[in-house]
């Protein structure tokens, strides 16, 4: 029977994993066609496909457009934006605007430092915040909802309210506390003389730590730096999902705790990592909050400074606002290019960090 | 002689395996302990950093800002500074003397109750778009998640500025790129409002949709994150509830509502939470905006301390009864494993 049954099939194509079969008595292609074609849920079915597809295509434009519109503008000369025939594809394409903001406001310097200051916090922050998360998920310890509490507080405390905090924290640093009127308890107070006179080792009672890259790396180190409490509660739920027989079984091969972190755990979470990274990267990079804090006078020359008209540019005519926001719009696509680069690279990661961090447990 | 040598010899060895054979039970028990307790100091020093950031820095930081709100701030000549303790004045100044922030206060508040519906709401229906099977997913996933990465900080203040700028011109043909063109190029919003006035139904609702068209741009992008949130969901619901359910002949709509919907809510309630610290603490949105203004204008003030405490304390309140509301609806699978 079995033999009969295979005479009837008939092997047209095969590859590694397909293969095309086909079977004795069977309709012809034509006439398959047909009936799949005159069925109503066919017609119901590509109707629905043309519906999403067009809603998505137009919310995917409304994304996207406005990059459009802004790389287009950044093309055209002084004359076109007078011009009332010319809407997107300039007349006189040119680069002068690029070359201006490039030579005259320092792009590449602004570049080099900004470059330095988001990934050095952005590593930092990386391993912070998963040793910090690992920590949070895997041991229990006691306080361990309570410190995490303090974790979702500096997740929902805006940034605003600690502005002159945070300020004054970093102008005069000290290790410490402060309560107003002059009460201050701090490590650098106590040894520069300001308790008792007698103790007098340091020559400072505070450091000036504004205007310098320390406030940002002081900030990461302690997982307390920009959306930080977001990441360690990325981590958390990530590493709530990873089971714990991995580590028990690392445990009893003899490794320690921070040892199965090193070999086992952190190679398990490259997507979580790379997520966590490009996030971090990517909110210091176009960040403005917290270089305006600690770079207030002569910091280092960074992105936030090159958002002007370039002095060799004329704008002064007819058409001035709509050239001066053009130049503003190229200084945001010059700001942004590294991010979009660094995005069409981690992208995949970055989708399947998120999906997998498992926010859902 | 040799065997008594062996007798002698292995007497005490019998001894020391006796005794430890006793000792055995107390060890044991010692251990375990020990263990757990290397685990615990295993979890400190995994938290560590973090612990040692919030003594050292942060709730400093936090305690000094809550005293700022109470206190005057002069700087004194040579580079110090002193401060000066005068109760609610900074409160009392920023709700009764200063004009427009309690005005900003307000739109501020209904901006968030109007956004967070939206929100959660468009990324839901993308979601569950998105996590169909279709070419060209992973191309939509990439784009509409592009905003949460370059549309912050720097960016979004150029756009504001541009929209300032672009409030004095008259003549505007070319787009400054900031999206709110986009928009009514699609659509628009004055024949939706007529729409609705022959649809006969509340200006309310009329009002809100026209708002919600107005600002689709602001919406998509801000609704990466949540859309992501969703996606994970969905993806955790197994795909024999949907197989069983179409079994007995459910229809999509009542598949949504009676599968899909439930099994989401523990998403939606996370996705409202989230909306509304992000709204809140986003450096763009009108109060916060509004509090830099005055922060920067005085060179850094104790007023915008006072004012964003408020900010803060309100919206935690707000928080609060949404999460009240919302949780009381949400659905949790019984997990019975």
């Amino acid at each position: 029977m079995d033999a009969a049954k295979e005479k009837k099939v008939k092997v047209k194509k095969s590859s590694k994993n397909s293969m095309k079969v086909e079977f004795e008595g069977q309709l012809s292609t034509w006439e398959r066609f047909k009936i799949k074609v005159l069925s109503l849920t066919f017609w119901k079915d590509i109707l629905l496909k043309i519906c999403l597809y067009v809603f998505l295509i137009g919310i995917a434009y409304i994304v996207i457009y406005p990059f459009i519109s802004k790389v287009s503008s950044s093309f055209m000369s002084a004359d076109d934006f007078v011009d009332a025939t010319v809407l997107y594809i300039p007349k006189n394409p040119t680069l002068d605007t690029y070359k201006a903001i490039i030579t005259d406001n320092d792009y590449f310097t602004a570049l080099l430092n900004t470059f330095i200051l988001s990934f050095s916090t952005a590593i930092i922050q990386m391993f912070i915040t998963c040793l910090v998360g690992y920590g949070f998920a895997k041991f229990k310890f006691r306080g361990n909802g309570l410190l995490f509490l303090f974790v979702i507080l500096t997740m929902i405390v805006p940034n605003e309210t600690l502005h002159l905090a945070m300020f004054m924290k970093f102008r005069y640093f000290d290790i410490g506390f402060e309560f107003g009127e002059g009460i201050k308890i701090g490590l650098f107070n106590l040894l520069g003389g300001g308790v008792f006179e007698w103790l007098d080792i340091l020559d400072f009672t505070s450091v000036q730590l504004t205007n310098t890259y320390w406030p940002f790396i002081i900030l990461s180190i302690c997982g307390v730096g920009f959306k930080n409490g977001l990441y360690i509660f990325l981590f958390r739920q990530f590493f709530r999902g990873v089971p714990d027989e991995l580590e028990e079984s690392a445990y009893i091969d003899g490794a320690g705790t921070f040892k199965t972190f090193l070999r086992v755990i952190l190679p398990l979470s490259t997507a979580m990592l790379v997520t966590v990274f490009v996030f971090a990267f990517s909110w210091q990079w176009t960040d403005n909050y917290y270089v305006n804090v600690f770079f207030t006078t002569s910091g280092p020359y960074t992105l936030k400074d090159i958002i002007t008209v370039p002095s060799s540019l004329d704008t002064s005519y007819a058409g001035e606002n709509m050239y001066v926001a053009a130049i503003r719009n190229t200084c945001g696509i010059l700001i942004m290019m590294p991010l979009v680069i660094m995005y069409a690279f981690l992208q995949k990661y970055l989708v399947q960090g998120i999906e997998r961090s498992g926010i859902v447990g | 002689m040799s065997e008594k040598v062996k007798n002698v010899k292995e007497k005490p060895a019998s001894k020391k395996s006796s005794v430890s054979a006793v000792d055995m039970a107390p060890k044991k028990r010692k251990r375990g302990k020990s263990l757990e307790r290397t685990k615990a100091r295993a979890g400190y020093f995994f938290v560590l950093p973090f612990i040692i950031g919030l003594i050292v820095v942060y709730l400093p930081m936090i305690i000094q800002s809550i005293n700022y709100s109470f206190m005057e701030l002069n700087s004194v000549k040579g580079g110090g500074y002193e401060l000066v303790f005068v109760g609610l004045e900074n409160y009392s100044n920023a709700l009764l003397v200063d004009s427009s922030y309690v005005q900003e206060l307000i739109e501020g508040i209904q901006s968030l109750l109007f956004n967070i519906p939206a929100i959660v709401i468009f990324s839901l229906f993308m979601a569950i778009l998105l996590n169909q099977d279709m070419a060209g997913r992973g191309l939509f996933r990439a784009i509409f998640f592009i905003p949460v990465i370059i549309s912050t900080g720097l960016l979004a203040d150029i756009d504001a500025q541009n929209i300032l700028s672009n409030l004095g011109s008259t003549s505007s043909q070319i787009d400054t790129g900031n999206g709110e063109n986009t928009v009514s190029q699609i659509v628009n919003v004055v024949d939706v409002e007529r729409l609705f006035e022959n649809m006969q139904i509340g200006s309310g609702l009329a009002e809100y949709v026209t708002n919600l068209v107005n600002d689709i741009f602001d919406i998509v992008n801000k609704s990466g994150v949540q859309m992501l949130i969703y996606l994970a969901g969905l993806q955790s619901i197994s795909p024999a509830i949907y197989e069983s359910c179409s079994i007995d002949g459910a229809t999509a709509w009542e598949t949504f509502w009676k599968i899909t919907f439930p099994m989401i809510s523990p998403m939606i309630l996370v996705n409202a939470i989230y909306t509304v610290i992000d709204e809140m603490t986003r450096t763009d949105n009108n109060v916060m905006e509004y509090i830099s203004s005055v922060y920067e204008e005085a060179g850094g003030t104790v007023l915008a301390a006072a004012m964003s405490w408020m900010y803060f304390l309100i919206v935690m309140l707000l928080l609060a009864v949404i999460t009240a509301i919302l949780s009381a609806y949400t659905f949790y699978q019984r997990r019975d494993t």
